[in-house]
């Protein structure tokens, strides 16, 4: 295992995210794109973290894409609060319905 | 006394306040009247005193300045006044005139729902003339020159309500516009080639020499052009032929309005800013333009005034005419023969007061029989006999009669297109002399003469009016004075700037032929008109002719080729093109940006993404291509 193919994997997880966050109308289905992106992103914090570790702190590459995973369940837990709501006033979630924003 | 003489500038603040005071109180009649009349009153006072004090002084120009602007770095525009020959003379002529006719209009206006309104705006005009005479440079007598415009325009459409008055005052201000355009431009050509506005560094040979040096358009030099330029906007102002078309429809207006555009303001601003720019014109050759077009308008506009039926048109033709003396006049002179413009200048003096006493008398004929149509007149000398005698001794000045003013001043301009060898013009003038003795005494005898063919109950209330009386009789007293008196100091005082003042040669012969020809006027008048008062209708060709000339549709094609033919097309294609269409370009613009944000902004959250994920691809690459 390589620090590039790490690099690769990473990629291709964040590329699946911004594909899903495009092309899905289901609000939780974008939640869980923007965590793949997120995902995607942590890969290559972890993979530098272990391939080419900082001096001094060897364990930073490591312990920071814990701290992120934290806040991004705090993240989710506001974002699905918002898709409750959004389901009880409207009675729907499809985005390509809800477009009361268009000029 | 000096101090008199630098305080000119004084003169036009007088009227200008007592206009603006009057606006305010223009609802009580008898205040507005009392204000203008005073304020005239002082101006006359003063103008007068001034010319003592010139006179006295013995200073040819008299500069008293205030800075108002700078062009561009060197040409500064500056207020304030000048006193020379021409102008101290216009002042005092202007506001005696003004007081006149402000006196009078009280009697005039007695029953019109606004006389307030017309004491202020006749001060207006008052105040713009003497702010146009007294310009100390081209820029001041622009701005007064376009405040005359104005106000004749609000004069002449005084009587808002009659079509006729409202169309008129806006043939009067395009007309008059159309020419003030040339006369800008050459404003500007005169004050880039010269460097200066002020006529004390204009007037001077150095500026004719250095404008002279500076090539133009057209194979003209700046100096041609410019002096030329400007002479087209005198030739508007003073209704030159074809551009005299605006007045005779200007008789629409109040006859006292007729009475001070006529004599003192607004016509005589062209024969004066012409005199004003005698140095530049002469050196520069224009005055030939000036010479042809008054010696034609002289004799066209007399010929009209023969077959003329409504009494304002008559007199409204004569002024045409002796503005067109005024014109050749100066036209004939140069620096060699100045005598032309002395005589002129002469001329438009003299002519002022009996013009004016003229006008005013109209107005008194008008007001006792309700008509302005000869054929409803006649025999009124024993209604008016005042009018009568004073109009008497108007027409016999007009006519060139000794020893009435206008023989004096006639007898000059004769002398001096004779002195400066131009035979032909001198023949068109002595010409025209007999012609508007025929006319005048055509005019006389139909009016007052004979036996009355109107509506005899109108004649009941005929009665002359004490407040149009008494300035119609002043009037008479100047109109026989304001000739033989005032010659030498014509002939000493008045001379264009850098010449010395001579005596001019004066044929023995030319008074006899002059008021010869004067008198066989009068005669063949009196021998068609004098036993039996009538006018007879023309017909065939002549009054094909005739309607033609006095008509405006001989010269309609001139407004609709000229002016609406070329230049309202090239203005309106400037207009929409150019000036709608750079705005409109403008608008067109933001509304294609908006239709395209409007297209990215349709709500879909995934579009949103995909716009926000392009643009940071795009950052990505551009930045990552950066080194």
């Amino acid at each position: 295992m390589t620090l590039q193919a790490c690099l690769i994997l990473g990629a291709i997880v964040f590329g699946a995210g911004v594909f899903g966050l495009v092309t899905r109308r289901n609000p939780i289905a974008l939640f869980l794109s923007i965590e793949l992106m997120l995902t995607g992103a942590l890969i290559n914090l972890v993979a530098f973290g272990r391939f080419m570790p900082a001096e001094g702190d060897a364990q930073a590459g490591t312990i920071l894409p814990l701290f992120i995973i934290a806040i991004t369940a705090c993240e989710m837990a506001v974002g699905l609060a918002l898709v409750v709501a959004l389901h009880r006033q409207r009675g729907q979630i499809d985005l390509s319905e809800l477009r009361d924003l268009h000029g | 006394m000096a101090d008199l003489l630098s305080a000119a500038w004084v003169l036009p603040l007088l009227p200008l306040g007592a206009s603006l005071l009057g606006l305010l109180v223009h609802r009580k009649a008898a205040l507005c009247a009392g204000i203008s009349i005073g304020a005239n009153a002082i101006a006359s006072v003063l103008a007068v005193l001034t010319v003592v004090a010139w006179l006295g002084a013995d200073t040819p120009t008299v500069i008293s300045t205030l800075d108002w602007f700078t062009v561009r770095g060197d040409v500064v525009l500056r207020v304030g006044s000048m006193l020379d020959a021409i102008s101290v003379m216009m002042i005092a002529m202007v506001s005696v005139i003004a007081l006149m006719v402000s006196i009078y209009s009280v009697g005039y206006m007695r029953d019109d729902p606004s006389p307030g309104r017309f004491q202020a705006l006749l001060s207006l005009f008052v105040a713009a003339m003497l702010g146009l005479v007294l310009a100390p440079n081209l820029g001041q007598m622009f701005v007064a020159w376009e405040l005359v415009g104005v106000t004749s325009y609000l004069l002449i459409g005084f009587w808002w309500h009659k079509p006729g008055a409202v169309s008129a005052s806006k043939k009067a201000f395009v007309v008059t516009r159309f020419a003030d355009a040339f006369f800008l431009v050459g404003l500007i050509v005169l004050a880039l080639g010269a460097g200066s506005l002020d006529f004390a560094v204009l007037l001077a040979p150095a500026s004719a020499e250095a404008l002279a040096a500076q090539g133009g358009v057209f194979g003209c030099n700046l100096l041609t052009l410019g002096t030329g330029l400007v002479f087209v906007g005198a030739w508007g102002k003073s209704a030159m032929f074809p551009l005299h078309i605006w007045l005779p429809d200007a008789m629409e207006g109040p006859t006292p309005v007729s009475s001070i555009i006529h004599s003192a303001t607004m016509v005589v601003a062209g024969v004066f800013l012409t005199a004003r720019m005698f140095p530049l014109a002469d050196a520069g050759g224009s005055l030939v333009l000036a010479e042809v077009t008054g010696a034609v308008t002289a004799l066209f506009a007399a010929a009209v005034a023969c077959v003329q039926r409504d009494i304002k048109r008559i007199l409204a033709f004569s002024t045409l005419s002796q503005l067109g003396y005024m014109m050749f006049a100066l036209g004939v002179a140069s620096q060699a023969h100045p005598d032309g413009f002395t005589a002129s200048m002469f001329h438009v003096f003299t002519h002022a007061w009996f013009k004016c006493l003229l006008f005013l008398g109209a107005g008194v004929v008008i007001h006792a029989v309700h008509s302005n149509d000869l054929d409803h007149m006649g025999g009124l000398r024993r209604k008016l006999p005042i009018t009568w005698l004073a109009c008497l001794a108007a027409c016999l000045a007009i006519s060139g009669i000794p020893p009435f003013s206008g023989f004096f001043s006639k007898d000059a301009i004769l002398a001096a297109a004779w002195g400066a060898g131009h035979k032909g013009v001198f023949a068109l003038g002595l010409v025209t002399g007999g012609l508007t003795a025929f006319y005048m005494f055509r005019m006389l005898i139909l009016t007052f003469h004979g036996s009355y063919r109107g509506d005899a109950a109108q004649l009941e209330h005929a009665h002359e009016d004490k407040w149009m009386v008494a300035p119609i009789a002043l009037l008479a007293l100047l109109t026989v004075a304001a000739g033989w008196p005032l010659q030498s100091l014509f002939a000493h005082h008045m001379v264009p700037p850098g010449v010395e003042a001579g005596h001019a040669g004066h044929p023995a012969w030319l008074p006899w032929v002059a008021a010869g020809a004067g008198l066989a006027g009068l005669v063949l008048a009196w021998l068609r008109y004098g036993r039996t008062p009538r006018m007879s209708a023309l017909a065939g060709w002549r009054k094909a002719l005739f309607d033609q000339l006095g008509s405006n549709c001989a010269w309609r094609w001139l407004l609709n080729r000229v002016l609406i033919g070329t230049i309202a097309k090239v203005s309106r294609q400037c207009d929409e093109g150019a000036i709608d269409g750079s705005l409109r370009g403008v608008a067109d613009g933001a509304q294609a940006l908006g239709m395209t944000t409007r297209w990215l902004h349709n709500g879909l959250i995934a579009r949103y993404l995909m716009v926000m994920v392009a643009a940071a691809v795009v950052t990505l690459v551009v930045l990552g291509g950066m080194p």
